[in-house]
């Protein structure tokens, strides 16, 4: 090969990298910042108008406790959008996870052994996300449409199986656990902070998770790389319908009851989070971190008003105005990147 | 209108015998030249040159421009092509040189000199302002105004009917610019130009910024200039894109031009590149290799059949061996290497490789016996183009770096690092973002991926696509090398030259049929033209 020519195809290559590559780079890291930022601004805000009441160790951990459910749910839905998907049947299956959890049966069943409920809610989640899977990679129907009409299905299984009642946790060793705490911080926050920790290095550092990335970015290429993209997609629903049974667990001890209504909406603001928190819908790039922080700000919002006695309706339009909000700076800086076109 | 009086005599010698006297006839003529106003060419440049300090950037160009006609300037990074397209747009004056612009001798002061000629530039910096609105950039400058007051009216109207002959009437006029893509911002920047009365447009690589929708669009207008009888000059180191709308090509080399107006049509592309490069035209290509006749078949490809693509393909490939598909677009081709992989499944017909037949429609299982497609649309079927250089090297390997499920990245980078250096790969950063590297580096990288898994089999779908000359000459010798170490390949491209010169063995395909399997030796590419035509006929 000629010197010649290698050093003409590197001089062109680099003016055009400095152009697009750095700004690339500052911009991801810009819209953690942002959020940060966000947070931040949130708490003074809260600060200034609820005083000690908000700035208390201990509302800080109801905040965290707010977050926790939804959290766990956000964090399955990450892996899904990263991977290009999306999962609109989130909330739908945790009310069912929280339903099959509790039934008699379930309950005197485990009464000796109290984490037999989470296993069924976990199973019944697994099964539905499997049920997703095998709809979207095998039969072919997009996502949306697969886990829509989940959404609906899995609520009505709920309400078949507890025929529309309460059904009451009386497991003891359950209600303990969960309402139990380590160092103080309650169990649901801890598994939350598990649940992310666990999902940060699943997506960041295992091959599970670069396999996610490298489908939402690319499908075809990850195909043809030798890529199972069919097996992967199989597996990311049904990661998506754990953490679903999981959380529902977490609901679950918090409530006391299974009930076919639970978790209603709950798609709406996990998706929500992980847009906010910075992965692309369109997939390719996922961010746990920026989920978690979603999340929190959602949450933190919910305290600030629910401290200074607003209405939840005045509640959700400002949650509408930040989604919007994000979602416009998300454009903005891909747009910036040169990613999409308007 | 231009006249020219010719007059002169000519004495024809001795008449004698036809006008039966002595007399010796001296015939007088008197010939009145009327130009046309309308000369052959528009713009004719004869020896440019032009020195910047001690640094020669143009040593003699000549190059015609014809109204109406795509001429393109080709040439390396480097050749001289902006140093010429400034100095047509007035931005440098020449030291040398002539220019004739519709028959008179010009001298070209300024950029604003060119557009009053109707000469406008678009250059590859696109010079819109991104705070304006699409009309307030097209009429920068020229502003329909009464006594400094801007008539909003008349130029939104008028900048609906520049978008309109440009094919674009979407984009309202009073969209600011900053919110547009490249693409669009192209658009603004052709329209400004069509706003002055031009009769020649130059284009400073305007395909760099676009994706492969957004250049069959450009096309398009520029198909839409030419029909109006504006010349354009196009200049590109792209040869795909010369060959599909170029009509005649100068190329520049190292600020000359060793040649001028070739005809596309006639230009093989062989000789462009060799022209571009200096190269001899038989190093254009690498020398093949004779394969023995006991290497192991690797590649076994039986009777595969897809319906409605193609039927009945069987090609056998040994280690070292490189092969060919030339045909047509429409052929078959793609299609064939992409149900090979098992990109596409198989109707009927089996395909092995080194022993094992494979499922039909499993990529896993292809790329798990060692077989890996690179495929023709890099950016959209091969590559995570906002992901480093060295997960995309790895993509197909990067399990068999993890331990267990981790990740293992330090291995993948060393590895990819490895590759960085043996395909001279520019910048040799692993963790440099894919989408900023220039075609020919995205196609090393490619090559890397399957290069770090081994592969026994390598399908190459357009190798060179959006790839520029120099790495392309690379890229040639790069897949001899890998064939050289007993790779068999199989080579597609829209290019027959480059099938026939990179491959040991040539099959012609045309509407999904294989017509012959030649050695590339024995085939050229009117031979396999000849075929197709015959084919199609039979």
């Amino acid at each position: 090969m000629s010197e010649q020519i290698t050093q003409a195809d590197g001089a062109q290559a680099s003016p055009d990298a400095s152009a697009k590559g750095a700004p690339a780079r500052k911009a991801y890291l810009g819209r953690n910042l942002g959020l940060i930022v966000a947070l931040v601004l949130l708490v003074g805000v809260g600060w200034a108008t609820a005083g000690g009441n908000f700035m208390s160790l201990n509302n800080m951990l109801v905040i965290l406790r707010l977050a926790s459910v939804i959290g766990v749910v956000a964090i399955g839905v990450t892996f899904v959008i990263t991977a290009g998907g999306i999962d609109l049947s989130v909330g739908s299956v945790l009310g069912l996870c929280s339903v099959t959890a509790s039934i008699g049966a379930i309950q005197t069943a485990a009464s000796g052994f109290w984490p037999l409920m989470v296993f069924v809610a976990i199973a019944t989640g697994v099964i539905c996300g499997f049920t997703n899977g095998l709809i979207i990679a095998y039969g072919k129907v997009v996502a949306f449409m697969a886990t829509l009409a989940m959404l609906v299905a899995a609520r009505g299984a709920a309400e078949l199986i507890s025929q529309r009642h309460n059904q009451v946790v009386n497991n003891q060793g359950f209600l303990k656990f969960f309402r139990g705490d380590l160092l103080g911080i309650s169990w649901v926050i801890w598994i939350f902070a598990i649940v992310a920790v666990i999902g940060w290095f699943l997506l960041n550092r295992t091959t599970f998770g670069r396999r996610t990335v490298a489908i939402g970015g690319n499908a075809t290429a990850a195909r043809l790389a030798g890529v199972n993209v069919k097996r992967h997609t199989m597996y990311l629903y049904m990661l998506s319908g754990a953490t679903a049974g999981i959380a529902a667990t977490m609901l679950l001890s918090r409530t006391t009851a299974g009930t076919s209504t639970h978790g209603q909406l709950y798609e709406l603001d996990a998706i929500a989070a992980v847009v906010v928190g910075g992965t692309l819908l369109i997939g390719g790039r996922g961010t746990i971190g920026g989920t978690v922080l979603g999340v929190l700000l959602f949450s933190t919002l919910t305290n600030v008003f629910t401290q200074n006695n607003l209405s939840s309706s005045v509640q959700l339009v400002a949650k509408g105005v930040i989604i919007v909000a994000a979602v416009m700076l998300q454009q903005r800086l891909a747009n910036r990147e040169g990613t999409t076109s308007p | 209108m231009r006249t020219t009086l010719l007059y002169g005599a000519i004495y024809e010698g001795d008449h004698g015998h036809k006008f039966g006297c002595g007399v010796k006839s001296l015939v007088c003529y008197v010939v009145l030249v009327i130009e046309d106003d309308h000369p052959a060419s528009l713009l004719e440049v004869r020896g440019l040159t032009k020195s910047f300090g001690p640094a020669q950037a143009l040593r003699g160009v000549d190059l015609d421009v014809r109204p109406g006609e795509v001429h393109c300037v080709l040439g390396q990074n480097g050749a001289g092509k902006s140093t010429l397209i400034k100095t047509l747009s007035g931005a440098h004056q020449p030291d040398a040189g002539t220019l004739r612009w519709e028959g008179h001798d010009v001298t070209i002061a300024n950029p604003v000199a060119a557009l009053e000629l109707g000469i406008a530039t678009m250059y590859q910096e696109l010079d819109v302002v991104d705070g304006l609105t699409v009309a307030e950039n097209i009429f920068l400058g020229h502003e329909f105004s009464r006594g400094g007051v801007l008539n909003r009216r008349e130029t939104h109207r008028a900048t609906r009917e520049l978008m309109g002959r440009l094919g674009h009437s979407d984009l309202s006029p009073t969209r600011e610019v900053g919110t547009l893509s490249p693409a669009n911002k192209q658009i603004v920047s052709m329209a400004r130009a069509l706003s002055h009365d031009i009769k020649l447009m130059i284009m400073d690589e305007p395909s760099a910024v676009l994706d492969s929708e957004e250049v069959d669009n450009l096309f398009r207008i520029v198909e839409e200039l030419t029909s109006q009888g504006i010349a354009v000059i196009y200049i590109s180191h792209r040869l795909e894109e010369i060959q599909r709308i170029g009509d005649r090509i100068t190329v520049l080399k190292d600020g000359a031009s060793p040649a001028s107006n070739l005809f596309v049509s006639d230009t093989p592309t062989r000789e462009l590149i060799s022209l571009m490069t200096g190269r001899e035209i038989s190093q254009v290509f690498p020398d093949r290799v004779p394969v023995p006749d006991d290497a192991p078949v690797v590649l076994d490809v039986d009777h595969l059949t897809l319906v409605g693509a193609f039927k009945n393909v069987s090609v056998q490939i040994r280690a070292g061996e490189v092969v060919g598909i030339a045909g047509l677009v429409g052929s078959g081709r793609s299609e064939i290497l992409e149900t090979i992989a098992g990109y596409r499944k198989a109707s009927a017909g089996t395909v092995t490789v080194a022993g094992q037949e494979l499922t039909p429609g499993s990529v896993e299982q292809a790329v798990s016996v060692g077989m890996g497609l690179s495929p023709e649309e890099r950016k959209s079927q091969g590559l995570l183009l906002e992901e480093p250089i060295f997960k995309n090297a790895t993509l197909s390997t990067f399990s068999r770096f993890a331990r267990g499920m981790l990740l293992n990245e330090g291995a993948e980078r060393a590895a990819t690092e490895e590759q960085i250096e043996a395909l001279h790969l520019r910048p040799a950063e692993p963790d440099r973002v894919t989408r900023t590297l220039s075609g020919g580096n995205q196609q090393k990288v490619m090559l890397a991926r399957w290069l770090i898994h081994g592969t026994r089999v390598l399908l190459l779908d357009e190798p060179t696509r959006g790839v520029d000359v120099g790495a392309r000459v690379e890229i040639y010798g790069l897949i001899r090398d890998l064939a050289a170490q007993g790779t068999a390949i199989l080579v597609v491209s829209s290019e027959i030259d480059e099938v026939i010169g990179l491959s040991d063995r040539v099959l012609v395909v045309s509407d999904g049929r294989v017509l012959d399997e030649r050695p590339s030796d024995q085939i050229d590419e009117h031979g396999v033209l000849d075929l197709v035509m015959k084919g199609n006929a039979a």
